[in-house]
């Protein structure tokens, strides 16, 4: 098929298309990218300092680093998984490339995810966390997490088409993560035997390095920051190789 | 120039096809049975020159929006090639595409820019699409709003104004009232005038004899006949006279 379309043009239109269609009919606008997040965390810091006695004074901080990244990774890979299923009309009727649909799809939650992070830095301010020059790696953390989730929207919106139950399996894993993912604990009280096991969830590794930057005010470690980076590129590929094959049949199966 | 290129193509959906659940996969893999197929389209050979208007003909479940799919890149077929070489619209659904939350406006540029247009070439066209349509100043409302015949409007507007190579098309033209029906015919006549490819699907002999020059006629996933619209239309109508 030889489509020599606009790529761009087609992302940004996609990207606006979500956007206005999640928007245009809620009063309180792009405040809910924040509801959730802001409950999320009020929940989580009184349990974890009222009931659970925790001696940090920055904890909401603390909690944020975590969540703002699983929540961003949560919400792309479950809207991205159903993404292809969801578009179905479009795929069956126009020609387009159609690894643009799950990019988009990711790329429009980075727009929430862009909302949290002016929330998390809000947050540092507040609590006596001001900018330090680490703070110009964060878009080197999160770039990899985008590519990431691109290449994983791939693969499971890919398969989704094929088994209709996919989008079960991410939901459930999504949830066991919100506990094996340190977002309300820290990386110090996880078990030596366990640690190598953290390393390789690529969610962790965003937390640990953003802590690194904001709570700390240091660069994260150079390793890490391979790990992230190699990671990503590995499942960007991956996901468009797979998507390559999963892709032909696609028009029999929707 | 041949623009499109049928070489022995067949296209084989199972019959399973369509929504699957992990256990019909496991099942699957248990048995180990050969899921039943069935050849929507078996050994189908033709080329179509660049400025031909072609007609595809036949009963329902003939192969025919199967044929379109394969031109129009949407599905692969099983054996044999599929070449098309041009930049291809397909108006194969109305509106397919369209978000009915966007505005008219909206829908034009996420659709051209699907189709294959840039940014600066959509916003170069869009005037005209909108004036085609005919849909004033509706075109900021949400397309929620629009009539059926409005939605249909707006979508041939946009795929013919944006000047494909090959325009195919999926019995659409017989929605939409008479001046607008007049309007879309006198488009396409300037537009194949042009040299450029139509192949379109149609159930209404009329509108095949002034629109279509060649036609082919599928039946059961195989070529009939392939020739003058008027003699495949003739053959049609006989063979359909017959049996009725």
């Amino acid at each position: 098929m030889s489509w020599k379309g606009d790529y761009v043009f087609v992302i940004r239109n996609l990207v606006l298309k979500d956007f206005r269609i999640r928007y245009r009919n809620m009063s309180l606008g792009v405040f809910w990218s924040l509801l959730n997040p802001l409950v999320m965390l009020g929940v989580l810091v009184f349990v974890f300092t009222r009931i659970f006695k925790n001696p940090s004074p920055v904890y909401p901080v603390f909690v944020l680093c975590g969540l703002v990244p699983f929540n961003f990774f949560s919400s792309a890979w479950i809207s991205s998984t159903t993404c292809i299923v969801d578009n179905a009309g479009l795929i069956k009727r126009v020609p387009f490339p159609r690894e643009i649909i799950p990019i988009a799809t990711v790329l429009s939650t980075t727009i929430h995810l862009f909302l949290q992070i002016v929330l998390m830095l809000g947050f540092a301010l507040a609590y006596d966390r001001p900018p330090n020059r680490y703070w110009m790696l964060l878009p080197v953390v999160w770039l990899p997490a985008v590519a990431f989730l691109c290449g994983l929207g791939l693969i499971c919106s890919g398969l989704n088409v094929y088994m209709r139950d996919m989008r079960y399996v991410v939901e459930s894993v999504v949830t066991v993560m919100f506990y094996l993912v340190p977002i309300f604990y820290d990386f110090s009280l996880i078990p030596e035997r366990f640690r190598t096991i953290y390393s390789l969830n690529p969610i962790a590794a965003l937390v640990l390095a953003q802590r690194t930057i904001i709570l700390a005010a240091k660069a994260p470690p150079e390793t890490l920051m391979w790990k992230l980076s190699l990671s990503s590129l590995g499942m960007l590929g991956l996901g468009l190789l797979v998507f390559q094959k999963l892709k032909r049949r696609f028009y029999n199966y929707l | 120039m041949t623009v499109i290129q049928f070489n022995n193509v067949s296209k084989i959906y199972q019959r399973h096809s369509g929504q699957r659940l992990l256990r019909d996969h496991i099942r699957e893999w248990f048995r180990r049975s050969e899921a039943q197929s069935f050849h929507a389209l078996e050994d189908v050979s033709f080329r179509i020159e660049a400025g031909e208007r072609v007609a595809i003909v036949g009963q329902n479940g003939a192969g025919k929006s199967t044929t379109l799919s394969l031109m129009a890149g949407l599905s692969w077929p099983e054996r044999g090639t599929v070449s098309v070489s041009g930049r291809v619209a397909a108006l194969l659904e109305l509106g397919s595409g369209f978000h009915h939350d966007l505005t008219g406006m909206e829908n034009i540029k996420l659709n051209a820019s699907l189709l294959g247009f840039s940014r600066k070439q959509t916003l170069g066209m869009i005037d005209e699409i909108i004036d085609f349509s005919g849909i004033g100043d509706f075109i900021h409302a949400p397309i929620r709003t629009y009539s059926t015949g409005m939605v249909m409007r707006l979508a041939f507007s946009v795929a013919i104004n944006l000047n494909p190579d090959i325009l195919i098309t999926d019995e659409i033209l017989t929605v939409g009232d008479a001046a607008f029906q007049e309007k879309c015919l006198g488009r396409i006549q300037r537009f194949t005038g042009a040299g450029k490819t139509m192949v379109s699907v149609s159930h209404n002999p009329g509108m095949v004899k002034t629109l279509c020059d060649r036609a082919i006629w599928l039946d059961h996933g195989r070529v009939v006949q392939d020739g003058k619209a008027s003699d495949v239309l003739e053959a049609y109508a006989d063979r359909f006279a017959v049996s009725a």
